[in-house]
């Protein structure tokens, strides 16, 4: 369309109130409404995932903050697990959405979408308040983990029992959605999607693998976090990435489903032997120096390419959306998964570089930028684009997306600052205790770089108000109607 | 991206190169499997070690501190606690906690008994002789 056949049509559009996007809009397929429980949850167990990190963010620095109460290593547990539990109700809600409308079908059960939804906030609330509430080996008791022990490793603390119910909201979840499929439209955005989903749930399995021989537990622990963060949910980000840039870009499918498998064969070409760069160091053998080296430095190719691709085909838009907001969320997913991923991940993944920062708040910083900018990120940006087509209209009022952008730029810039504090801790703790001829202890080291750990609490305090500010967007009406 | 590449070009590298890539970290993981008995430590791996292992999991040590290298970043690695401090210590240390001292960062105290702590020791003994590569660079780890 020519820019004044836009207006022309825009014109046409404002004037008969029936089109008003503020207002009139339906969903495609009534079933994608199941998105909205979801998309709720996630929200809101980010917030408790950061009021956990502000809580051990303050640990860093008075070692004794709520000691006993709440020890360091709960709070991490309830940190991380909310991390993942979110961005898991996130990527739920992002299926149940994305896929009928790309099928052309309502979802084959509604009904089993919202059953599962209730299971699944109910067994990670209790959960979390297990952690909370009992010592966690009460917790291991109580729960049977002699029976199948899988908990106290990292990021796979929960309950063995959780973890089966983990398996069974999964399967539920891909049956409805690949019935779906199954019966409607076969796009390769819906394809991608699923091949994502399905690895999440089939490399999950490993978690239930914990054998006594330390060396095996951690090479097969990472089957699940490396080919998960760096592997199957690349896909799921890829797909989810995808199917907005249709939609607000009016770009043609076909370009993008192009760049899409691109984007996701150079991430498993680089990602699946990229795993070795976490085999340096646990016991396995010298050689995944070189092979986790060289394919693990070809990994940042692909969040360079989801980069290049969001702004591409944002710049060759066909179309002027009126949510803006998801566009700028879109287009930040982009960037920040390349600099938290690409970037940081490129900076200590180098056997000889990583021989020296391992384990360090190197890795913290890498860590955090990385799950923000990939996985946060998009599902934000997911969420931008489709809360409001679930809440009867195309785009939120200016007003809204003011707030919403605002939260954007708080949380972003914070981010990018937590990640820089922690980078400059981790570089001093190597070199203050891993370096030179006499290295100073862990603990003697921890207290000379606390500077930089007031400064990651101060940052995070500006996420958290970012984030905050995130949800006071969704509750900002405005009559001013957003401007395509 | 030029027109002459189709998305089917596209979409048959994907398959292809994960199926191929896949296939050969199983064969690399199979050469794994293969050469670890010698680096592993596995003939030190006795009952007494795979029950220190299950307490080190549901004490979540591993949520503050690293093993190897992995874990958290909040107190020392204890990979190589072992040779740093020696038995002795480490059970003394672990039955006296928590410190109090104001502002410093706290550990929990278990309530382990003293079968349990030699047994956690001995995981601790068995995880300090593993073969890692000369990791860490240091005693301090
Ligand atoms: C969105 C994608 C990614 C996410 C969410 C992510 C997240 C993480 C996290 C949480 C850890 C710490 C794991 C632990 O606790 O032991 C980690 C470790 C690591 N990541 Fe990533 N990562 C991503 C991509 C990458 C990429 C693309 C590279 C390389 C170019 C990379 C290189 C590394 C390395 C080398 C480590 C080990 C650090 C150490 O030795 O302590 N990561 N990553
Ligand atoms: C905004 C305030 C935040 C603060 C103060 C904070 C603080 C912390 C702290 C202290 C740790 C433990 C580090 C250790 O083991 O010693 C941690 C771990 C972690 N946090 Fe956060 N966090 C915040 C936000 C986030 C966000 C927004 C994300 C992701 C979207 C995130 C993801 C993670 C991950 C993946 C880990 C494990 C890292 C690893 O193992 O390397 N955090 N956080
Ligand atoms: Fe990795």
């Amino acid at each position: 369309m020519t820019s004044s056949a836009m207006a022309t049509a825009r014109a046409a559009s404002v004037s008969a109130a029936a089109n008003d996007p503020l207002t009139n809009v339906q969903l495609k397929y009534r079933s994608q409404a199941v998105a909205k429980p979801y998309f709720v949850a996630a929200i809101g167990l980010f917030v408790g995932q950061i009021l956990f990190g502000l809580i051990m963010g303050l640990q860093y620095v008075i070692g004794d903050f709520l000691f006993p109460e709440i020890p360091f290593n709960v709070a991490r547990m309830v940190h991380t697990n909310l991390l993942i539990v979110w961005l898991l109700f996130g990527f739920m809600g992002a299926g149940y959405f994305l896929i009928p409308e790309e099928s052309e079908r309502e979802l084959h059960s509604p009904k089993l979408a919202i059953i599962t939804f209730w299971v699944f906030l109910v067994a990670g609330a209790l959960t979390i308040v297990g952690y909370l509430a009992v010592p966690y080996a009460t917790l291991a008791k109580i729960t049977g983990n002699d029976l199948l022990p899988t908990m106290g490793r990292e990021f796979l603390e929960q309950p063995t029992i959780t973890k089966i119910g983990i398996v069974l909201v999964a399967l539920s979840f891909l049956f409805n959605l690949s019935m779906t499929v199954l019966k409607g439209r076969k796009t390769s955005i819906s394809m991608v999607m699923m091949l994502g989903l399905w690895g999440l749930a089939i490399f999950f399995l490993f978690s239930f693998y914990n054998p006594d021989n330390l060396v095996l537990d951690k090479y097969f622990w990472w089957w699940v976090v490396h080919l998960w963060v760096e592997g199957v949910w690349e896909l799921i980000m890829g797909a989810m990435l995808a199917f907005v840039l249709v939609k607000v870009t009016g770009i043609d499918r076909e370009i993008i489903e192009k760049w899409l498998y691109v984007i996701i064969a150079m991430t498993l070409i680089s990602g699946i032997i990229g795993t070795g760069h976490h085999y340096f160091w646990i016991g396995a053998p010298a050689y995944w120096q070189v092979w986790g080296s060289v394919f693990s430095a070809l990994e940042p190719i692909p969040f360079f390419m989801m980069t290049l691709f969001a702004f591409n085909v944002v710049n060759k838009r066909r179309r002027e959306h009126p949510n803006k907001a998801a566009v700028l969320w879109a287009l930040g997913t982009g960037v920040m998964a390349f600099l938290g991923a690409g970037v940081w991940g490129f900076l200590h993944t180098l056997a000889p570089v990583n021989y020296l920062t391992h384990g360090t708040q190197i890795t913290a910083s890498h860590g955090h930028m990385a799950f923000y900018g990939a996985y946060a990120m998009v599902v934000m940006t997911m969420i931008s684009y489709t809360m409001p087509l679930m809440r009867g209209r195309e785009a939120n009022s200016n007003a809204a997306q003011v707030v919403e952008m605002w939260s954007f730029w708080l949380m972003t810039v914070a981010m990018v600052f937590i990640t820089l504090f922690l980078t400059a801790a981790g570089i001093l703790q190597v070199w203050m205790q891993r370096m030179g001829d006499t290295p100073l202890s862990f603990m003697a080291t921890q207290d000379k770089i606390a500077f930089f750990y007031w400064l990651r609490e101060l940052s995070g305090v500006v996420f958290f108000i970012g984030l905050l500010l995130y949800i006071v967007s969704f509750f900002i009406r405005g009559n001013e109607r957003a401007s395509a | 991206m030029s027109a002459s590449f189709t998305k089917s070009t596209a979409r048959n590298i994907f398959y292809g190169g994960a199926v191929f890539f896949f296939l050969l970290f199983v064969a690399l993981t199979l050469d794994t499997v293969q050469a670890l008995p010698k680096r592993d430590n596995r003939a030190n791996l006795t009952e007494q070690v795979a029950r220190g292992k299950k307490l080190w999991e549901v004490n979540n040590c591993i949520g503050c501190h690293t093993l190897l290298g992995e874990g958290a970043y909040f107190a020392p690695e204890l990979g190589n606690v072992y040779q740093r401090r020696g038995p002795e210590f480490i059970k003394a240390w672990i039955k006296a906690q928590p410190t109090g001292a104001p502002g410093r960062r706290q550990m929990p105290n278990f309530h382990l008994n003293d079968a349990e702590l030699d047994d956690l020791v001995a995981f601790l003994k068995y995880s300090s002789e593993i073969n890692t590569n000369n990791w860490p660079p240091n005693i301090e780890g």
